[in-house]
């Protein structure tokens, strides 16, 4: 997500420079973003005073019982956000991985700000780790810089003598060492170094960056005793239900809850522009009674298309030019004079995120302002928008950021949707926290899906197959046109969500003409994990395939040569075709297939295997994939998140629609939108490009190539040609 | 009326409709939070317990019919398989958000416990319908069979 903020604001040779100017162009008066402001570095130098601990900067805090607590800015949803940010810190400190323990940041823009994203606190985009870099490599070093001063004032020592080995602080003339809790007090003593004295280590010096497994920070999650947002218990709390309109754009026209409120734990009946909320004692006690309200709709301005109806729509709006989002070349004249022109179109249902903790938030409404605990992915949005929805200032929101059972995107909503929903419906009952915990049904209905996308592409080769023309149409609705984060991503009315990908093809074509239809319906989108190249990755990958194919060479080497001045994808694509053996013949029964793309600054290929089973159904046996993020900070999360990319992107590949039948969602549950399972799991091996380019990210850039991947593994298998996701034998 | 569940080794009183489903008196009534609710209708096991030691989805088993039983869930499970799964849950960094791993560590104790050693069949048969939507099953796999090996 917010890829184009991202691009905008950092280089592959981002400098230290560079990043003092992103940080002072920010304009909040911080110190190389690690410091506190000088207002509140007053008032946490007397409570360091007071308890003995360090707390040099707005993300480390070392305390007298040896334990250093990284404070993590970005929402640990899986992708490994709190171990690889405490990794920067400890490596910096020298600390041992042991005595790391990591914490949620609150909600607080001035420290905690997304460095990409302007001033701005939020997770996405693949960014934790490319942002944060520096920034939490110089709170670890600072910190350590105080405690060798400590311990060369307590030992009348000169800190050049003073050296840091896995936490323990060592003086090797006297033998004297100290552990940093023993130090933290006097170390918070110790005047905090200036910025310009900070140094950090030579990459060549690190010992966890880079090291291959290092345990995880995100700690509790095989005991039962990680706290997610559906776990919060507080004295008095309630838990909500919302029944949600059954069509999007359906309004309340009357509303019977006299036999739910006669329930046993029912405590009250709220309606709230998004629904009506059972409010009761515990989850099933209000599940039970909503099945008593008696509901009216008006459904009379409610959206009542069917997917089938949207796709033939979609397919008439492609007949005619879009707003054009790039343009290279003249590709009429060139598809004139093209020896061969070739033309293909692909269709996208809409998605749900469907992660498995279903949307929930807590929310507590007094008379000083608002608290929430949740899996909270954009700190500074739903502070915003909750303030406006309350009447209240946003530095009166609390966040509390509590881990997320998966999000994809589905969390970091610019409309806050479901955070409203229970902030509005806590508001009735000021004092009493109320959780709102919507059921699988309402997740899988409750829209916010990735669109709904049909493209159509149009190629000409010369005489040798090389491509001399390319013309892509994307129609599909615009994720973020009318949602406050338009003026970030949409210009002249393309929304970068829409096209990237297509609009940056990687590959060297002479005349390229890219446009895009918005369409617009009452069906609320919402960006999924790696966006755009959802559906951007598949059409363009599958199509260049077909056009190698037609061109009789080999996807590979057609792919290699037109990459020429892309390095990184030439190097990813090398690296996955080696190591699957590209060249020599697959396995028997067996097709192979390959597709890349950048996205989020990273690079990634993969090398599909799939066969064809007895039950004519399609098996994907095995993925190689190849992955340049820069700098590696911790190898084993990155092969994770591959891991799980591949499995992620699989699901949509092979089995994943959100269907609409008279305005009507069809699938409601696992059972109708199904995803991917152990059974259908392939075997993936994930290659690290060595680099020491600046670090990027992981969480997404594992996601596009997998579906083409499959797609052209099965179309050199079979020979069929696949024009929809997911993918269907014929 | 109060009903009686022996859950961890331990007696609870729970005064309830003998309809509601384990599920919600485990979180809701006895903060027993570590057993995830996902989707209420046994299709992603991420409620996964175990019944007189085999896995069942707890959202769809009421609480008149747990009465009687004895019940683990994962903050119980402390049997010499359950305690190995879990040091091999760590040891291969398995989890990624975590929601689902209760029930995958529950579904994948109650098959080591069945089949020391299963091969890859028995593990698509034990754990299909544990979903992850992290994707996390190539290590949900590894860590079985490196629980296994270090069982045997």
């Amino acid at each position: 997500m917010f890829a184009r903020i991202d691009q905008s604001k950092r280089g592959q040779d981002m400098t230290r420079r560079d990043v003092l100017k992103l940080i002072s162009a920010t304009g909040m008066g911080l110190t190389l973003g690690v410091y506190l402001p000088v207002s509140s570095a007053a008032a946490m130098d007397s409570a360091m005073k007071a308890n003995g601990s360090l707390e040099p900067n707005a993300f480390v805090r070392i305390t007298p019982d040896n334990r250093v607590t990284v404070i993590i800015k970005h929402l640990e949803m899986g992708q490994g956000t709190f171990t690889g940010l405490a990794t920067l810190v400890a490596e910096e400190l020298d600390a041992d991985w042991s005595q790391i323990v990591a914490e949620p940041a609150p909600a607080d823009v001035k420290r905690y700000n997304n460095l990409l994203w302007g001033p701005m606190q939020g997770t996405g985009g693949s960014t934790a780790i490319a942002n944060a870099y520096e920034q939490m490599r110089k709170a670890g070093a600072a910190a350590k810089m105080m405690l060798v001063a400590a311990a060369a004032k307590q030992w009348a020592v000169d800190t050049g003598q003073i050296a840091i080995h896995q936490g323990v602080v060592h003086h090797k003339a006297s033998d004297k060492q100290a552990t940093f809790g023993q130090l933290a007090a006097l170390a918070a003593a110790m005047p905090m170094p200036q910025p310009e004295e900070i140094t950090l280590k030579d990459p060549k010096d690190f010992k966890l960056i880079g090291k291959q497994s290092l345990p995880r920070k995100d700690v509790g999650k095989e005991d039962g005793s990680a706290i997610f947002t559906q776990d919060i218990q507080l004295p008095g709390m309630l838990t909500a239900v919302i029944t949600h309109p059954p069509r999007f754009g359906a309004k309340l026209k009357t509303v019977d809850a006299s036999q739910t409120l006669a329930e046993q734990g029912v405590v009250d009946v709220v309606t709230i522009p998004d629904g009506i909320a059972v409010v009761a004692e515990d989850f099933w006690s209000a599940q039970s009674a909503r099945k008593k309200l008696n509901i009216e709709w008006d459904e009379s301005q409610a959206f009542n298309k069917s997917s089938k109806e949207l796709q033939a729509d979609y397919m008439e709006l492609a007949k005619k030019p879009g707003l054009v989002a790039r343009q290279d070349g003249d590709t009429g004249a060139a598809l004139e004079k093209a020896s061969q022109v070739l033309e293909s179109h692909y269709s996208f249902p809409f998605l749900a995120h469907a992660a498995m903790e279903p949307m929930n938030c807590v929310a507590k409404v007094t008379q000083e302002g608002c608290e929430i605990w949740n899996g909270e992915q954009l700190q500074t949005p739903d502070q915003t928008n909750i303030a406006q929805a309350l009447g209240i200032k946003p530095e009166q929101v609390k966040i509390n950021m509590l881990y997320a059972g998966g999000s994809f995107g589905r969390r970091a909503n610019p409309m806050s949707d479901y955070v409203i929903e229970a902030v509005l419906i806590a508001k009735t009952r000021p004092g009493t926290p109320v959780k709102l915990v919507w059921t699988r049904e309402e997740d899988t209905q409750g829209g916010y899906y990735r669109p709904m996308y049909y493209h159509k592409l149009r190629a000409g080769l010369d005489m040798d197959g090389n491509p001399v023309a390319w013309e892509q149409r994307i129609v599909g609705q615009s994720i973020l046109k009318n949602t406050p984060f338009e003026g970030f991503l949409v210009k002249d009315g393309i929304d970068a969500t829409s096209v990237e990908g297509a609009s940056t093809l990687p590959y060297s074509i002479p005349n390229i003409h890219v446009d895009v239809h918005n369409v617009e319906l009452p069906v609320p989108v919402l960006w999924l994990r790696s966006v755009g190249h959802t559906h951007t990755a598949f059409s363009t990958e599958v199509f260049i395939d077909e056009l190698a194919r037609t061109a009789k060479q080999d996807p590979v080497a057609y792919r290699m040569r037109l990459l020429k001045g892309h390095p990184r994808l030439q190097g990813v694509l090398k690296l996955a075709a080696e190591k699957a053996g590209w060249g020599s013949p697959p396995p028997k029964g067996r097709g192979r297939g390959v597709a890349l793309q950048e996205s989020f600054s990273s690079f990634a290929a993969q090398v599909a295997e799939v066969s064809i089973t007895e039950d004519k159904e399609i098996k994907v046996e095995r993925v190689v994939c190849a992955i340049d993020c820069g700098l590696a900070i911790n190898p084993d999360i990155i092969k994770a998140q591959m891991e799980g990319s591949i499995a992620f992107g699989l699901g949509p590949a092979l089995m994943s629609a959100i269907t609409f039948k008279q305005g009507k969602v069809v699938e409601n549950n696992f059972d109708g939108y199904e995803v991917l399972t152990m059974d259908k799991m392939p075997e993936v091996e994930v290659h690290i490009v060595p680099s020491s380019a600046p670090p990027t990210g992981v969480g997404e850039p594992g996601v596009p190539p997998i579906a083409p991947a499959v797609a052209n593994a099965l179309s050199a298998l079979t020979g069929q040609r696949f024009h929809q996701l997911p993918l269907k034998l014929s | 009326m109060p009903m009686t569940l022996h859950i961890n080794g331990e007696t609870h009183q729970v005064d309830a409709d003998p309809r509601t489903p384990l599920l919600w008196i485990l979180r809701d009534k006895l903060q027993l939070t570590g057993t995830k609710y996902g989707c209420g209708e046994s299709f992603c096991g991420a409620c996964t317990v175990h019944l007189d030691g085999k896995p069942v989805t707890a959202c769809r088993i009421k609480l008149k019919s747990a009465v009687g039983k004895q019940i683990t869930t994962i903050e119980g499970l402390n049997s010499r398989v359950g305690e190995q799964v879990k040091r091999s849950w760590l040891e291969l960094n398995v989890a990624q958000c975590g929601y689902c791993q209760s029930g995958q560590i529950m579904a994948a104790t109650a098959l080591l416990e069945r089949n020391p050693s299963p091969a890859d069949e028995d593990i698509n048969e034990a754990l299909e319908e544990n979903i992850c939507r992290c994707g996390t099953y190539l290590r949900i796999r590894q860590a079985i069979k490196h629980a296994a090996q270090k069982l045997a």
